[in-house]
């Protein structure tokens, strides 16, 4: 497979596409001119503190949590958006984590490149730049109203990222390869929508208009923010079947980051829950949504909304606040929240295990189901 | 404004739907184009001080067709003519050297909007990267920029232009360079929170995400949205220029070579105007810098209003304006 402009694209098929391993975002806190003065060590914000998983080829995974969790810093990390403090992102088998800053490779490195692959040296290993690494993994943000600028057209907004890696081609082209993506993102007949600007555009439109912005540079794995929570009801479900079909049509994966347990069972196969900076629980959604392994997994089911009014449910309303992520609790960081915590919670940080199959949680008193 | 006071007519377009959206971009442009003359057009005021700026231009280009008199020649003068009373021979009276006011008046605008328009082009560059890179780059550079801006903003304007024109001599080139160095920071000032808020809205962080570069982005997603604002405060600038230059030539240190409204006030009040009673060798000149100082400030308000990015509009609504959106943390510091 190649990709657009000749280069090697990975294939696509079965395999471990993306893994991020004890991955660690901090941000510091401001010392102060006093705490600069006395040297006081520098605080930080433990935003993300040690995330790891993996995700599949043309998987659709969750990444669920409240407010303030670290989920929209896990998905600027992964972009290289943010440069993560530790552990590591390895894409297709590369690492990463590290790209970062250098946006793009020096012509000369280049062009050095160029002249290994055209003697067929068969030590010769393409390295990603940032570039690359952009062109396969895209983002959608979560406020359509936010993240298209006022004044550019559809078309000058789905056609951008290709201008920026230099693939416009002729104009006729650009043209052709702007109305796929928008026909894809669902938006027919695309002439329709070519010359509008956003504030004419329904935000579920918008968000469509973001998703064809993002599928024009034919990503294979696209990441997710909040992609619904800021539209109506009635058209999350589109959006949300939008990127199912988007996976089963060309192979992409998502990494779908929400707070909203409902949706993240309506499309996804496997959800992670995040608490404070770290993942608590793992697993098939079935799993997850039939057998919660965590008391925190079990409070975000128990307040899903039941269509039935006379189906009562206990409801599991945690009480307290998050613990500040500044000074993060001893043991078990949510045992300060948790009903179900013992002595030992306050003591021993639970080991991160695999309770059934492909289903595991981070948490002591969880066993396996039945 | 006195806008709110008008009961708000319903909007003559409606809202664009399938016909809107098939249009070719350079239709598109056009419209967006007549939405903004017809949001302009709305602010009566605004057409009253473009009509007032129109007027004044269009007497400074055709002052040698409409001017009475030439304003370099001397015929020969006599006592009558000096402060003549105004008569059908001098529609305005004549100044203190005999010569026609409404001549010197007609000509004199050319000086005050060459002036005018050529230091608020100066101000505009400066204010505009200064602001732009200030506020899209920050850091030590932009702080670097900020505190020079604020330098510039303490000193008191006048006394500086005063030393500086003395130094370098009265040119009108030279005035045109110090008002023009001079009147910039609060262009900067605007743009940069301006740009400081646009860079943070998710659009400028998609961009990151697409790959784009910090240039492209400035270029693409933040120039475009400043400029509107770039440009109303350029026609204001120009009303504060106008009036610099004739404070300066009415002290006495406009160009010689050429009369502007300054200098006609100048040469008035120093060479006894008032005691002789020459009402009309003070009133044209002051009145002519009224008119184009008032024109353009009505039509920079009015710009102002017409571009105003937080007046955002939404499909919906067929009028394009908005209620505000909460202003951006970091943008409050103009």
């Amino acid at each position: 497979m190649t990709g657009p402009d000749g280069s090697a694209l990975p294939t696509r098929g079965p395999g471990v596409l993306l893994t991020v391993e004890g991955l660690c975002k901090r941000f510091p806190l401001p010392r102060g001119f006093i705490g600069t003065l006395t040297n006081r060590p520098t605080e930080a914000v433990h935003a993300i503190d040690g995330i790891s998983f993996e995700l599949q080829r043309g998987e659709i995974m969750a990444l669920v949590g409240e407010s303030g969790c670290g989920k929209t810093t896990t998905a600027l990390t992964l972009m290289g958006l943010l440069e993560a403090d530790e552990g590591t992102i390895r894409f297709n088998g590369e690492d990463v984590t590290h790209l970062g800053r250098s946006v793009e490779a020096p012509r000369a490195t280049i062009a050095a490149l160029e002249r290994q692959s055209f003697r067929r040296e068969p030590s010769f290993q393409p390295t990603l730049t940032m570039k690359d690494l952009r062109r396969q993994v895209q983002m959608v943000f979560q406020d359509p109203y936010e993240s298209l600028n006022p004044r550019a057209t559809v078309f000058e907004t789905v056609a951008e990222p290709l201008e920026v890696h230099g693939l416009a081609g002729t104009r006729d082209q650009l043209l052709e390869r702007v109305r796929r993506a928008l026909e894809d993102a669902g938006l027919h007949p695309a002439e329709d929508y070519l010359w509008r600007r956003p504030h004419e555009l329904s935000g579920g439109q918008r968000q469509r208009v973001v998703i064809a912005g993002a599928l024009v540079l034919e990503p294979i794995l696209l990441i997710a923010d909040e992609p619904v929570s800021m539209l109506d009801v009635s058209i999350r479900a589109e959006i949300l079947n939008l990127l199912d079909d988007l996976r089963t049509r060309r192979g992409i994966s998502v990494l779908c980051i929400t707070h909203d347990l409902g949706t993240a069972a309506y499309f996804t196969d496997r959800i992670a829950v995040m608490y404070l900076g770290r993942i608590v629980e793992s697993g098939p959604t079935q799993a997850v949504l039939a057998h919660p392994l965590h008391p925190y997994t079990r409070a975000l089911l128990s307040v899903i909304p039941v269509p039935n009014p006379r189906l009562r449910r206990k409801r599991m309303i945690l009480t307290g606040e998050t613990p500040n992520p500044v000074h993060l609790p001893r043991g078990c960081r949510f045992h300060p929240r948790c009903p179900i915590a013992t002595a030992r919670c306050a003591e021993a940080d639970p080991a991160w295990r695999e309770v059934t199959p492909a289903h595991s949680a981070a948490c002591h008193e969880a066993v396996a189901p039945g | 404004m006195p806008r709110a006071f008008r009961p708000r007519r319903l909007p003559e377009v409606g809202v664009p739907g399938r016909g809107a959206g098939m249009m070719k971009p350079t239709a598109r442009w056009r419209e967006r184009l007549a939405s903004v003359v017809r949001l302009f057009g709305r602010n009566r005021m605004g057409l009253v001080g473009l009509a007032m700026l129109g007027l004044a231009i269009g007497v400074a280009v055709l002052a040698p067709w409409i001017a009475p008199y030439d304003p370099e020649t001397t015929g020969r003068v006599t006592i009558d003519d000096i402060y003549a009373r105004p008569s059908a021979a001098h529609l305005l009276g004549t100044d203190d050297g005999g010569k026609d006011v409404l001549s010197a008046l007609v000509y004199g605008a050319r000086v005050s909007l060459v002036v005018g328009f050529a230091a608020s082009l100066i101000s505009m560059l400066i204010g505009g990267s200064v602001g732009l890179i200030a506020g899209f780059y920050g850091g030590r550079v932009g702080n670097l920029m900020m505190r020079l801006t604020d330098i510039f903003l303490v000193i008191p304007d006048l006394p500086l232009m005063i030393v500086i024109v003395a130094m370098v001599g009265p040119s009108l080139w030279n005035i045109i360079i110090v008002i023009g160095i001079l009147g910039w920071t609060g262009t900067a000032r605007i743009v940069r929170s301006q740009a400081l808020s646009l860079k943070e809205r998710q659009f400028v962080l998609r961009a990151r995400a697409i790959g784009a570069g910090n240039f492209h982005i400035l270029r693409r997603h933040i120039f475009p949205l400043v400029l509107p604002l770039i440009v109303t405060n350029t026609v204001l600038v120009i009303s504060l220029s106008i009036l610099e230059e004739s404070t300066l030539s009415f002290l006495g240190l406009g160009d010689p070579t050429t009369l502007s409204w300054g200098g006609m006030l100048n040469f008035a009040f120093t060479r006894g105007a008032i005691s002789t009673g020459a009402w009309w060798a003070l009133v044209a000149p002051g009145l002519g810098i009224v008119w184009v100082v008032l024109g353009c400030t009505l039509l920079g308000n009015a710009l102002e209003e017409a571009f105003n990015p937080r007046l955002q509009s939404h499909h919906l609504q067929g009028e394009e304006r908005m209620i505000a959106r909460p202003a951006q943390p970091g943008a409050s510091d103009a």
